[in-house]
């Protein structure tokens, strides 16, 4: 008698054991399938764009929808002008941060420094954006005396200032990992520790420093509202850096801009979403290179250390 | 050779200056936007801004609305990525062999954290808004900050849950525990204090996003509070960008009252994620 309750108890406990088991396993798989149903949404929808407009629009340098006029190449331009700015801003200020505060600063500064870096991380973009508009592009406009302060300078400053606790918060790390020896083996016979941090620490977290600067510049080309709040949004194609001060306009701000305007299944949506799936492809690009290298990091590790 | 060391020397100097002032000039404009937010937000704090609606084209009265849909969507968001981030750092830490597919599950997760948000604002729009039709509601835009915070939840989860000692789950174990058993009993409750960092810094992102909000949720201005989780609703930071650059002749203290909000929204639940992580690890006894 006893024993059969016993029985019947883990049985039931068995098949707890399995359900919940397999409940895991399924939100284990959860990721794969978010990133394939976002895939296939964005390729379905976009899919007619291709269709609808001759691919010589599409790659033309005129983007003016109510004209049917989809040239995408002045959008790519102002990302990629924008992303090279914040990107200029963004690696030596944060590689420089990163370095201060694993190599240099005081425990208790570096306490108390990396969480307000982790703050600038947390700022809404809209925040920054809305400040972006009131305090700097007025300024930007009087300093460098031009027609207007809202331009791809003032969005890569904005973006830079981003993607800076990516940046700090991976290089970090990376630099916090390079064991201890290395820098006491580099002192002791007689570097300085400035000459240890640039040939040896640095050098030995490097691929963990570019991880980081690679992340933060998918964080730039990804950022929507400060970019449309500050950018001017004129979709014209910079050709030069001298574009870098007059007003531009990204992909990600096109489509938050428009998105809301446009009927849906309209040749202008699907080309919305053609222009999502680009950025899709961008942080993948992004993300898997940076994953990569973190990847190829550890083999080598693991032969060293073998 | 005393010539060449300080020379050395000088470098070193010069080198650390610098670094000191580049981490400076990160780090002060960060307390500059704080302060001068705070500084020109608070005097429009008072009870009608908070608990009012908004009045002559938002340019006068409250932001309750704003408020409350904020609110909304973040609970909305931990309905149903909490469990499902948790779930899968379970899975990662405790079940995973490694193997190709559980390297895939990582990448896909990598993406995830590096997909820009108004890009799940298009997927949002095109799957929860049209294709299974819940309209622009509460429902879509919950469901569509959920995916995006997704990964941060789950790659702190399962930080935490790496961080128990092996020694706990064998113990429980060898006492005849089963695995379920084991993982609710001993290495969750070990964890909680890491789980909890990690949901609360990615509802934190949830609460202040605009972009995946403004197909799937957001409106511009409602005269009521949303009933049901099929309706619109307005939100702080999507109210913030509308009033900052839609409506003109907007008194500029009634947008640095909304901003202020919001980053006291967005800030306090910073505040208590860092809190309980370091709170944690000075209690931690392994």
């Amino acid at each position: 008698m006893k024993s059969k309750q016993i029985t019947r108890k883990e049985t039931v406990s068995s098949i707890r054991e399995f359900l919940i088991t397999a409940l895991i396993k399924a939100a284990g798989y959860s990721a794969i399938l978010f990133v394939g149903m976002i895939f296939l949404f964005l390729l379905l929808e976009s899919f007619p764009a291709l269709r609808e407009v001759e691919l010589s629009n599409l790659l033309s340098s005129r983007w003016y929808p109510i004209e049917d006029y989809y040239g995408v190449l002045p959008l790519i331009g102002g990302t990629l002008i924008i992303t090279i700015g914040a990107t200029l801003i963004a690696l030596p200020f944060g590689v420089g941060t990163a370095i201060y505060l694993s190599e240099i600063a005081p425990r208790w500064l570096r306490e108390t420094l990396k969480p307000l870096v982790e703050v600038l991380g947390g700022l809404p973009s809209v925040v920054l954006g809305f400040l972006g508009m009131l305090i700097l592009s007025p300024y930007l406009r009087i300093w460098l005396d031009i027609p207007t302060g809202l331009s791809a300078f003032a969005g890569a400053i904005l973006l830079g200032g981003i993607a800076i606790p990516t940046v700090v918060t991976v290089a970090e790390d990376a630099l916090d990992a390079v064991p201890k020896s290395y820098r006491d083996a580099s002192l002791a016979i007689g570097a300085t520790e400035w000459q240890t941090i640039w040939r040896v620490t640095l050098p030995a977290a490097r691929s963990g420093v570019l991880t980081a600067v690679m992340l933060g510049i998918g964080r730039a080309i990804g950022e929507t509202m400060t970019v449309m709040m500050v950018t001017g949004n004129a979709p014209i194609l910079p050709t030069g850096l001298k574009d870098l001060f007059s007003p531009v306009r990204t992909m990600t701000a096109t489509i938050a801009a428009e998105m809301g305007e446009v009927a849906n299944s309209s040749t202008h949506y699907h080309v919305l979403f053609l222009i999502g799936i680009i950025l899709f492809l961008i942080s993948l690009a992004v993300n898997v290179a940076a994953s990569a290298v973190v990847f190829r990091q550890k083999k080598s590790q693991e032969r060293i250390l073998s | 050779m005393t010539m060449k060391l300080s020379a050395r020397q000088h470098k070193q100097r010069l080198g650390f200056s610098l670094l000191t002032l580049m981490t400076f000039l990160t780090v002060i404009p960060i307390i500059g936007v704080v302060i001068y937010i705070v500084y020109l937000g608070f005097p429009a704090i008072n009870l009608e801004f908070l608990t009012g609606f908004p009045r002559e084209g938002m340019r006068e009265g409250g932001i309750l609305p704003a408020i409350i849909g904020t609110f909304y969507l973040t609970l909305g968001t931990a309905i149903f990525a909490v469990p499902l981030g948790i779930g899968s750092a379970i899975y990662l830490s405790e079940y995973a062999p490694d193997n190709r597919a559980t390297q895939l599950i990582r990448i896909a997760i990598i993406n995830l954290a590096g997909i820009p948000s108004v890009v799940y604002g298009l997927f949002g729009l095109g799957l929860f808004v049209l294709f299974l039709g819940f309209g622009t509601s509460i429902l879509a835009g919950s469901l569509t900050l959920s995916i995006m915070t997704l990964p941060v939840i789950i790659s702190t989860t399962e930080e935490a849950l790496r961080a128990v000692p092996q020694a706990f789950r064998t113990v429980s174990m060898s006492l005849g525990a089963t695995k379920w058993q084991t993982i609710r009993k001993i290495v969750l409750p070990q964890a909680l204090p890491g789980i909890l960092t990690g949901v609360i810094l990615g509802l934190e992102r949830a609460a202040g996003e605009t972009a995946p909000i403004l197909f799937t949720v957001a409106a511009f201005f409602l005269p009521s509070l949303p009933n049901s989780p099929l309706d619109a609703t307005m939100a702080l930071p999507y109210h913030l960008y509308v009033i900052s650059t839609q409506v003109p002749g907007m008194p500029i203290k009634i947008q640095y009252g909304t901003a202020l909000v919001l980053l006291v929204f967005v800030l306090s639940m910073n505040l208590i994620a860092t809190t309980i992580r370091s709170r944690a690890r000075a209690k931690r006894q392994w």
